[in-house]
């Protein structure tokens, strides 16, 4: 029986259809590829040998094998995703403090001034993201305009050597990704009432009681957005750590690009992504199994 | 001394030249229900933001119990209010935003759990702790601001046009429970309201205000019965206003000559409400009747006074009104001691 909703359920099925398509072709596609890519046998100049199936790439990550044929453990791998996740979770926490108050300044200007502010935030997205970079490079670097104005205040008598470290990259990705912070963020607060603030004071909470009661959850989906805007891509950065880490500052999507282009290890290359990915998912999962947790305490417990 | 006393108090919003409040001065009595009434951009609400601290008044002084509360942040002032959007806070339960005033400032949790049933089983919402305010109707949601401004047991509680967004029939049955509520916990209410009908029915004293000054300050039937300018009678209730002009034997008489019973040396704005005004054949006024709208238990009728261009709203009970119609010349009786000059 076709029905009026089913026949209006069918036409929106089908609007999404070109999407839907253009996804699985291009994204599903070559997804399925690098699966294939990272379970077989790697070549020697590079490609793989197609059919000969193995979980060396896997097993890779966690171990190698010493010269006297043993199998140990090799940590060097899994630091250097400790790293990316340290680094990317420092450019989520410094995002934060600076992009909420930004968030919450713009969202309480006059309609018009706001959407000034906004169109200045999305301004550096005109230029590549690796001028920006190399932007950086110039202001970091010894003797730069960091140490001189360093120098000229007195603050040291040395260089700081701020360039070519995990600082630098903190500094490009927390500059890099705070759009992607405050632009959630922002369109929460725009929504927010923020009469509420006023009754909180009238009941006596304090301008800190209000934030943390009364403003914070009320925008916590921002909140949530931002840092998974900011964390995912922050995790997987190329462009930062290449022109402002040092030799020993290396990240994941590095380590990648490395395996794809120097080493010529593709299934390895491939398993590293995958390995990525499979991180990034469990934080979604975790994130919304606590979110159901925190939703069923609240219903249940008052 | 009143219990709240507000001194000269003039108010601007920073970057605007409009006074918004004209030194103003107000003394609110402890136990009392105060109205401030008027109509919308009469500063009424401007008031309540400056007694509830949002606002800083640019000129004047407001003492509560002797203590000067301008310098007092709103977290810390014994005031609370009821919101014209009642701002409940959506993320939690009735009961915790009834518990939030007293969690802010540090009560243990069974105390102030006890305090919230308290004040749920005064606004009658006991049994809705556990719901979230996004499933209570609007006149629920209305008792739960109340009773999360009760529950911090203020010196004075503010209600910003509460009943605004209510129907007519919970707002009348709301009336009632503000009033027993005031009565019961025997705190100071201050309401605003541009309903006259609401501040007639519940306040003690009433304050009329008209574009940020005070026009007249009184119990309801002083306002009522004796309003002090012509902005009052017809702001509050509906009211015939003559003018007349004393007589050579000074009498005050409408300018086609009759005499209005009342005595005067200047002419003067005279004031009859259409319910003191009758239909009988020995009255003093006489006219034709222009209109007439039936509304249940009154019927109202518009009568053009012979003589001059004066037209009179005339209220009249329905069983009295029956057989009058359209056209026909009626006399019209009225207790002179009804009558009421407006001051000139």
């Amino acid at each position: 029986m076709s029905t009026a909703a089913s026949v209006a359920g069918r036409r929106r099925a089908g609007l999404a259809a070109p999407a839907i398509l253009c996804i699985a072709f291009f994204m599903g596609g070559p997804m399925c590829i690098m699966v294939f890519v990272s379970l077989v046998e790697r070549a020697p100049d590079g490609g793989v040998i197609w059919g000969n199936f193995t979980t060396d790439a896997y097993k890779q990550f966690l171990f190698e094998e010493n010269l006297l044929g043993e199998t140990t453990l090799n940590a060097d791998y899994l630091r250097i995703y400790l790293r990316s996740a340290l680094l990317a979770g420092f450019t989520v926490l410094a995002t934060l403090i600076v992009g909420f108050p930004t968030a919450m300044y713009i969202a309480m200007q006059h309609p018009r001034r706001r959407a000034l502010l906004i169109f200045f935030l999305s301004l550096p997205f005109w230029v590549n993201l690796l001028v920006r970079n190399y932007a950086w490079l110039l202001l970091l670097r010894a003797n730069g305009l960091l140490d001189q104005a360093a120098m000229a205040l007195r603050l040291t008598s040395e260089p700081l050597n701020i360039l070519y470290s995990n600082t630098a990259i903190a500094i490009g990705l927390t500059y890099s990704f705070l759009p992607l912070m405050v632009l959630p963020i922002y369109a929460a607060m725009e929504k927010f009432d923020f009469s509420l603030v006023e009754a909180a004071f009238d009941l006596g909470a304090s301008r800190w009681q209000a934030l943390m009661h009364v403003i914070v959850p009320g925008v916590k989906g921002g909140i949530v957005a931002g840092c998974l805007l900011v964390f995912i891509p922050g995790l997987g950065s190329y462009v930062t750590p290449v022109l402002l880490g040092g030799s020993k500052s290396l990240m994941i999507g590095n380590l990648i690009e490395t395996q794809f282009a120097a080493a010529r290890n593709w299934p390895f290359g491939a398993a590293l992504a995958f390995v990525l990915l499979m991180m990034v998912m469990a934080a979604a999962l975790l994130r919304a199994a606590l979110l159901r947790k925190s939703r069923r305490a609240k219903s249940s417990n008052p | 001394m009143g219990f709240l006393e507000v001194e000269a108090v003039s108010h601007q919003y920073a970057g605007t030249d409009a006074q918004v409040l004209n030194e103003v001065s107000l003394t609110i009595q402890e136990n009392e229900f105060f109205t401030l009434l008027g109509p919308s951009g009469c500063g009424k609400t401007t008031m309540l933001r400056i007694l509830a601290g949002f606002e800083v008044p640019s000129r004047g002084r407001v003492t509560l119990d002797g203590q000067d509360i301008l310098r007092i942040p709103p977290w810390r002032r014994p005031v609370n209010t009821v919101f014209q959007s009642y701002a409940l806070f959506p993320h939690l339960t009735i009961l915790r935003n009834v518990t939030f005033g007293l969690k802010m400032r540090g009560v243990a949790k069974a105390d102030r759990h006890g305090a919230a049933r308290r004040a749920l089983d005064l606004v009658r919402l006991d049994g809705f702790a556990d719901r979230m305010p996004s499933d209570l109707s609007g006149g629920q949601q209305q008792r739960v601001a109340l009773a999360r401004a009760l529950a911090c047991q203020p010196r004075l509680l503010l209600l910003d046009e509460p009943l605004s967004a209510l129907d007519y029939k919970l707002r009348k049955e709301m009336q009632g429970e503000l009033k027993r509520i005031q009565r019961e916990t025997g705190t100071s209410f201050v309401f605003v309201t541009h309903d006259q009908e609401e501040a007639l029915a519940m306040s003690d004293r009433i304050a009329v205000m008209r574009q940020g000054t005070l026009e007249q300050v009184g119990n309801p039937s002083d306002i009522y019965d004796r309003p002090s300018s012509d902005f009052v009678a017809e702001f509050i209730g509906d009211s015939n206003l003559l003018n007349a002009a004393p007589d050579s034997q000074g009498r005050l008489c409408l300018p086609g000559g009759r005499a209005l019973g009342i005595r005067g040396d200047a002419p003067a704005r005279v004031m009859i409400r259409p319910e003191a005004l009758r239909i009988a054949p020995d009255g003093n006024l006489s006219g034709q009747v222009t209109d007439l709208v039936y509304s249940g238990a009154a019927t109202r009728f518009l009568v053009a006074l012979d003589g001059g261009e004066e037209t009179v709203q005339i209220q009249q009970t329905s069983t009295e009104a029956a057989g009058i119609s359209m056209g026909d010349k009626v006399c019209l009786a009225y207790d002179p001691q009804q009558l009421w000059v407006v001051a000139p």
